[in-house]
């Protein structure tokens, strides 16, 4: 019996996830997150720096609209640590949503070409706007020490621990909801149509710019929807810890986490019989 | 013990042609519902020969179709075809970037491919960090890539480059070190496309001496797909030979360059009546058109032995010329050789002393039963005679000379009479006794 290492043909398992070749190459995963972070700022003067900009200006734009406009409340925290700590926890999600759910076009032409764990490359997604959400989390880390110092109402908790935990969900929650939406959307276009608002639309299903104690309050229906989102108990979760202010709930960061897992276990599969064959479809 | 290294069976690809798009919902509901009841995909029974230039009755075709080869250690396969053959498909599937739709292969050890150098190379990276870039995608490790460093550089000849985004890179030196970076993978089948259109000839030789090494000294396989017929003979020891998707031929590469050549002969989609110049910039003596024609001065690709044929062609002279000349050349298309050259001084040698600016058109007139039967191409060139060539268009004109439909008398015009020629000359002979 003839021995061969390996074998081309049109059967595949569907959870042959590969992911010992996918071990294999992490080196080539690193170079796509340092190939990500070196060329955003190739050419420009200020470099990372800009990493701060997006989500300053962004919970600048929150604190006028939302908090000196339409005056909702904050819960008592002080308004810039409120928007920037849903910001830049949000950015994240909606970052490597977005890059993940259009990673077979965006990679098409190198996809056609060579052969890697096709994994890799939303994997690598999510790890780069890791760097990124570092550096983000870093200003907020600072101004959120500033408001601390100066004696503001905030009360950081051992919640914090679970913070690491929170970014893996919100990571799987990403990157699983990102490969089935680019593995559908390899043959029929027609979900990236929904994608761009359905993000945005998203943002506001999930406590971002109001805290889900208010909702509470004013309307129990509206808040029960809210905890559906599996966003919403990472998102409170996070900003409880910061702050004290809020609600934590172990029950719903449960829930969270089934249903992220779920999702990433769906993705996965999807993913995986979809990357053999969209060459010809894409 | 075999040392077969590649093992391809009954590999078949189906493609469907025509748009992606609301039609496409149906089949593929029609296809689960196939599969949901056990049955067999329906669309694997339709389907045509993959031929482009006629018109189909189905939308689904063949890319390839039941190839069966093998591939031992250390041979270099040529696999050659006209554009459309399949090559990039068997490629493609090959290097695992599409499945086939049915049949396998079965490979022992590491492939790589070079379908195309420098992918995924980054615009706005340096030649270092694209050479870590690239050559992970390939499948190198970090240490490999390292280790191999200062090689890859030395190879491509970038040196003073190599801290320069490559987007600076002239085209040339971007290609070399793209495949001075693939040239350095160590795998034990690797697969190269095309990339030898590119680069200087230093280089082409260069990377032809890589390849013929990786092979000949460490033994490891390698698939060459390639239209440059000179580089395949001389680098491949077996070679397998696609039409439409179909094997044609497969075994020593002789023998299949020989078949390779007689299909390209049959195929009449290479006959050309007409060439128009397709750049904008004027040279300073420059071909716009040229045309076969018939007596009625209509466009005629194919003559018989009695037919006459005329060249038309027109040309600019952008500025006042002493000693230019105009010529053009046919050659058969079987053999490669040259059958005559002809001058437009030849008969006229006042061209020669000058020829003003201005826009020209000549006929010209090849009388009949002259060529033999085969295929012919024609080549026009200007310049300076000896000198200098101001323009040269290659082989812009392809034509067949056939047998006349009647009886044939000429039996000298039979392709397997020998000479390059056939003319029926007059026999002036008297009986003396």
């Amino acid at each position: 019996m003839e021995k061969w290492t390996e074998e081309i043909s049109p059967q595949h398992s569907l959870l042959d996830l590969k992911l010992k070749e996918v071990w294999r190459y992490k080196d080539l995963l690193l170079m796509f997150v340092k190939r990500d972070f070196v060329t955003f700022y190739k050419q420009t003067i200020l470099g990372p720096l800009w990493f701060f900009v997006q989500p300053l200006l962004t919970s600048l734009m929150f604190l006028i609209i939302f908090g000196r406009i339409a005056n909702i409340s904050t819960g008592g925290v002080p308004q810039i640590v409120f928007y920037l700590s849903g910001v830049t926890l949000w950015n994240y999600f909606a970052e490597c949503l977005n890059k993940t759910a259009t990673v077979f076009k965006d990679n098409a032409s190198i996809f056609g070409k060579v052969y890697f764990p096709r994994l890799v490359m939303p994997l690598s997604i999510v790890v780069s706007n890791l760097i990124r959400f570092g550096i983000q989390f870093f200003l907020f880390l600072l101004i959120w020490a500033w408001y601390y110092w100066q004696g503001s109402n905030l009360q950081p908790n051992t919640t914090l621990l679970l913070i690491p935990y929170l970014l893996l969900l919100m990571a799987v929650l990403a990157l699983g909801l990102g490969m089935i939406i680019s593995s559908l959307t390899t043959k029929y276009k027609d979900l990236i149509f929904l994608l761009t608002f359905g993000v945005q639309l998203l943002m506001y299903a999930t406590p971002i710019i109001y805290p889900l104690s208010e909702i509470q309050n004013s309307s129990p229906t509206i808040a029960m929807a809210i905890k559906i989102n599996p966003l919403s108990a990472i998102v409170e979760t996070f900003r409880y810890a910061f702050t004290g202010s809020g609600s934590f709930s172990w029950v719903l960061l449960g829930y969270s986490s089934a249903v992220a897992f779920f999702v990433l276990a769906i993705g996965a599969i999807i993913f995986n019989k979809v990357e053999k064959s969209f060459m010809d479809t894409v | 013990m075999s040392n077969t290294v590649i093992k391809v069976e009954n590999l078949s690809k189906q493609y469907r042609l025509g748009e992606v798009g609301t039609g496409t919902l149906s089949h593929d509901l029609k296809r689960w519902w196939h599969k949901v009841q056990g049955k067999e995909d329906p669309f694997l029974k339709i389907g045509e020969a993959n031929d482009r230039t006629a018109k189909g009755d189905s939308d689904y075709v063949w890319a390839l179709k039941d190839i069966n080869f093998e591939v031992k250690q250390g041979e270099v396969l040529g696999i050659i075809g006209r554009n459309g053959a399949g090559k990039s498909t068997l490629l493609k599937i090959l290097s695992k970037t599409t499945l086939p739709t049915t049949g396998s292969i079965k490979v022992k050890g590491r492939i790589a491919s070079l379908l195309e150098v420098g992918t995924g190379f980054h615009p706005e990276m340096t030649g270092r960090e694209n050479i870590f870039l690239n050559g992970s995608i390939l499948g190198m490790t970090k240490r490999e890539i390292k280790k191999k460093f200062d090689e890859i550089v030395d190879f491509a000849g970038v040196e003073r480059y190599i801290d320069t985004p490559v987007k600076r890179y002239s085209s040339g030196m971007y290609v070399r070190l793209a495949f001075a970076v693939a040239a350095h993978l160590e795998p034990e089948i690797l697969i190269v496309d095309e990339v030898l259109a590119v680069g200087d000839a230093e280089f082409q030789k260069k990377c032809l001496g890589k390849m013929k090494d990786v092979s000949v000294n460490d033994g490891r396989t390698v698939l060459f797909v390639s239209h440059n017929m000179a580089a395949v003979k001389s680098l491949c020891n077996k070679g397998l030979l696609l039409s439409n998707g179909e094997m044609n031929s497969y075994g020593e590469i002789l023998d299949v360059l020989q078949d390779y050549s007689k299909i390209n002969m049959s195929e009449t989609s290479l006959l050309k009546s007409n060439f128009v110049k397709k750049n904008q910039e004027d040279g300073l003596f420059d071909i716009y058109e040229a045309k076969i024609l018939n007596n009625k001065l209509q466009n005629q690709c194919i003559f018989n032995t009695k037919e006459n044929i005329n060249i038309y062609v027109k040309y600019k002279v952008q500025k006042d010329l002493v000693g230019s000349v105009i010529n053009f050349s046919i050659e058969n298309i079987a053999n490669e050789s040259i059958i005559f050259l002809s001058f437009d001084t030849d008969l006229e040698d006042n061209r020669l002393n000058i020829r003003n600016k201005g826009e020209y058109e000549a006929f010209i007139k090849i009388p009949s039963l002259i060529l033999k039967p085969g295929f012919y191409f024609i080549t026009f060139n200007t310049g300076i005679a000896n000198f200098q060539t101001f323009n040269r268009v290659e082989k812009c004109l392809a034509f067949e000379v056939t047998l006349s439909d009647e009886n044939e008398t000429f039996i000298s015009y039979a392709e397997k009479r020998i000479g390059i020629i056939a003319m029926p000359l007059l026999w002036n002979t008297n009986k003396l006794s």
